[in-house]
């Protein structure tokens, strides 16, 4: 047993966070916030260049073929600046399900340009307000065609491709298609969210053509599958975000001061930011976890994927809430950067499933998992 | 004790409503009016009905009733459509009382019956970027020239001074003194010259406070309202009132517009609402909110025997603040990937009413004393614990530390 990064993890580290220091200070996400920007497109193109999006790809399919290790590390890095790029739609979405479910040809054709960052994927699988079933998908595919919407998918109307989860007549109720997205019969309609920072859009499929992706009726379970990884590196990138609120609110209190003293020498302060640093740490203890289990495809996984990603979402909203109340008024205020935080910790807490729905998740895997 | 109105307050009641419903303004009325005239329109109406300000004397154009049937006229105005005046709510809630207690008969039968009608929009000019939770460690000074005294400094986070007729201010009028005793407080008109303006934008992407400049601005020493030195004490009353108006905040997100939206929407194939987690959470919420619905009413029935408003106040802005943010958060989680779509035109059902509060809320944890300073101001002047050790006691304010070096 080793509860440790390697050395090559902690390069990598280190060099992403000197790469995102550079490239991705606070004006960068700042400048998509405010802007009409979808995404920092030039930062993508370095991310690309760094070859981040090509970590977990076999060196067969032009990727580097290093481990989940190196990747979750890149996660939090990303999560630590708030990145404004589409990274989790394509690298832990689209890339781990045409990883899981592609054809030899589908990774041929797509795997080699997501490894690249030329072709930018995402995943849609929500039809609407609540949480999304098998049963009640009306996104359907007759004859190659598929038809229906999808909504507030992240990074849409940047993607090349998208996974869609559609109806399915037999099996698990679902199948996974995947649908390149410059085609006619696609069309994508931005929505305004509460994170302008990340691109959202609804899409519309009318006729367009889309290719069995996997087995036909098992694209519920394929969808669950991918969701347990994605969601062990999102709360890698949800544990950056949190220490990144908690390292701002220690900087403004203590150079902050209130009657003659600095704020932090107050204990409801300082038991704020040892709250902060406890649920961060928990968190960070319990995505190690998830990410040895992603790493050796562990059959705990489940399990492992639900505890890292609620511990997560809870650090995440907390730490962000409470970094702008350590702030005072000033943490209100769109010129601080707490808002940034505030913003991305609800989208990360939705994009996959809410957290009541991954406590679920997690109390079903313990009923199928000895170890707990 | 007694939950049920009495045959006087049920008459009350009955007259409100019955007024209420004959007089709130139609859309047709309002129609072209932006959010301020909208506020005014409903205002005057109001005033002139004698329906505003009901507690205040006749004179300054209340009715002179009491806080019961204060309550009674919220709670049936609360039933009907009618246009937001909280841009009143500075100038009635705050300045006003403050006026009442220290302002010359004259200024006070000059200046009340225009807030009761909703002539004149006030705001409040106390904090300062080195004084927010410590006010008293604000910086903007006034000096003395003959009737008069000229001000210079910056105040910060004043919500509605880009339309606010008048101010209250309070101001550094000795600073060889300890912090507390230097201080002088005044109301002013905001066309005074030498004001400046400045919008701050919100997280929540409106500005609705501002920054304001002094640059030698006169005010007129008849406008001073109490002793010089004597501002803190003053300020106390603007701020023992300020707690009692705010309240619990949070808008409509509210049990019941939660669990209207639990009704609506899905956990796996069924209503939220059927959900034992989902009720468990939206019963704890019920419970708060009635814990404070119950306990204002407490305090009013203490005020109606003559009370001022206490320290208890402080419970409803720390208890509703947070309340709401999590409510909202909830929502926001109950909806899914729809729920931080923040469209208020495109959301039929809610008009973004939940992430407009997620955005909002974090403004009202602060707003009006922080949850720190209202635990702070529970422990200390309900519980009577002792106070944490203070470096800016007895020394002059301008030796005390400010961390600036
Ligand atoms: C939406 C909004 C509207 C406002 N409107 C007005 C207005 O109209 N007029 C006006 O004058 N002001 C207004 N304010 C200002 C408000 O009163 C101050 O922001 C507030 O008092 C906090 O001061 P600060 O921002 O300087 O924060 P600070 O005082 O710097 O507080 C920073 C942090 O330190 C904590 N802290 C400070 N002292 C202590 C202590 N002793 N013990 C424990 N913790 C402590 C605080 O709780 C907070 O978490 C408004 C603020 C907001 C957000």
């Amino acid at each position: 047993m080793n509860f440790e990064f390697g050395e090559d993890q902690n390069l990598i580290r280190d060099q992403a966070r000197g790469f995102l220091n550079d490239n991705c200070p606070p004006e960068v996400v700042r400048r998509v916030l405010d802007g009409d920007e979808l995404y920092a497109e030039d930062l993508w193109k370095k991310i690309a260049e760094m070859g981040w999006t090509a970590t977990v790809i076999p060196e067969e399919y032009g990727g580097l073929g290093l481990s989940y290790l190196e990747l979750v590390v890149i996660a939090e890095e990303l999560g630590r600046a708030c990145a404004p790029v589409p990274f989790s739609s394509s690298v832990y979405l689209a890339t781990e399900a045409l990883l899981a479910a592609g054809s030899q040809q589908q990774k041929e054709t797509w795997l080699p340009k997501l490894a690249a960052g030329e072709c930018i994927g995402t995943l849609a699988y929500a039809e609407g307000a609540g949480q999304t079933c098998a049963a009640g998908l009306a996104v359907s595919v007759t004859d190659g065609k598929i038809s229906g919407s999808k909504v507030v998918v992240a990074d849409a109307q940047i993607a090349d491709m998208m996974i869609v989860v559609a109806s399915s007549a037999g099996g698990d109720g679902a199948s996974m298609y995947l649908v390149a997205m410059d085609q006619s019969g696609v069309s994508c309609e931005a929505v305004k969210t509460i994170d302008p920072s990340r691109n959202h859009a609804n899409v519309t499929f009318d006729g367009a053509t889309a290719q069995l992706l996997g087995n036909e009726g098992e694209g519920w379970a394929g969808l669950e599958r991918i969701l347990d990884r994605a969601a062990v590196m999102i709360a890698w990138e949800q544990l950056g975000g949190s220490d990144a609120c908690l390292e701002m609110a220690i900087n403004y209190a203590m150079g902050r001061y209130a009657f003659g003293r600095s704020i932090a020498s107050y204990q409801a302060i300082k038991h704020k930011l040892a709250d902060m640093y406890v649920k961060n740490t928990l968190a960070r203890s319990n995505a190690y976890y998830g990410a040895w289990a992603l790493n050796s495809d562990a059959d705990e996984l489940p399990l492992a994927a639900a505890t890292a990603r609620v511990g997560s979402t809870q650090a995440f909203y907390y730490a962000s809430k409470e970094n702008i109340q350590t702030h005072g008024g000033m943490g209100f205020t769109w010129e601080f950067d707490c808002q940034f935080y505030y913003r991305r910790s609800k989208v990360l807490a939705v994009v996959i499933g809410s957290e009541g729905q991954w406590q679920e998740k997690l109390i079903q895997a313990t009923d199928q998992t000895n170890a707990a | 004790m007694d939950f049920e109105d009495t045959a006087e307050e049920s008459a009350f009641r009955e007259e409100a409503r019955t007024w209420l419903e004959a007089n709130a303004p139609t859309e047709k009325e309002l129609s072209g009016m932006d959010y301020m005239a909208r506020g005014k329109f409903w205002q005057k109406r109001k005033a002139d009905a004698g329906w505003a300000c009901i507690r205040w004397p006749q004179e300054f154009g209340g009715r002179g009733a009491n806080p019961i049937q204060q309550v009674i006229l919220a709670q049936e105005e609360a039933k009907v459509e009618s246009p937001e005046t909280g841009m009143f709510g500075i100038g009635q809630g705050m300045a006003a009382p403050t006026m009442m207690s220290y302002a010359s008969s004259e200024d006070q039968q000059r200046y009340l019956p225009r807030l009761a009608s909703g002539e004149d929009v006030w705001c409040q000019l106390f904090s300062e970027p080195a004084g927010g939770s410590d006010l008293a460690a604000l910086r903007t000074k006034a000096e003395r020239d003959g009737d008069d005294w000229i001000v210079n400094g910056q105040k910060i986070w004043t919500s509605g001074a880009h339309y606010s007729d008048y101010g209250i201010l309070v101001v550094r009028t000795d600073p060889n003194v300890p912090k507390h005793k230097g201080l002088s407080y005044f109301f002013l008109d905001m066309k005074s010259p030498g004001i400046e303006i400045k919008p701050i934008k919100q997280i929540s992407g409106e500005s609705n406070f501002n920054e304001v400049y002094f640059t030698d601005v006169r005010i007129p020493d008849s406008q001073r309202l109490g002793e010089v030195g004597q501002g803190w004490k003053v300020a106390l009353t603007t701020l023992m009132n300020e707690r009692a108006s705010i309240g619990a905040g949070g808008g409509g997100t509210r049990f019941s517009t939660v669990k209207r939206l639990a009704q609506s929407v899905n956990i796996n194939g069924k209503p939220a609402i059927e959900d034992n987690h989902v009720r468990a959470k939206l019963a704890n919420w019920y419970v708060q909110e009635s814990g404070l619905k119950f306990t204002s009413y407490r305090t009013l029935s203490a005020l109606s025997r003559g009370d001022i408003p206490g320290p208890e106040n402080s419970i409803g802005k720390l208890v509703g603040a947070v309340k709401s943010q999590d409510m909202a958060s909830f929502a926001i989680d109950l909806l899914e990937q729809q729920g931080i779509v923040r469209d208020s035109v495109q959301d039929e059902a809610f008009a973004a009413l939940f992430q407009d509060t997620y955005m909002s809320i974090p403004g009202l944890r602060i707003a009006g004393g922080t949850d720190e300073i209202m635990a702070n101001i529970i422990a200390e002047r309900v519980l009577g614990l002792p106070q944490e050790p203070r470096m800016d006691k007895g020394i002059p304010f301008t030796e005390v530390p400010t961390g600036s070096g």
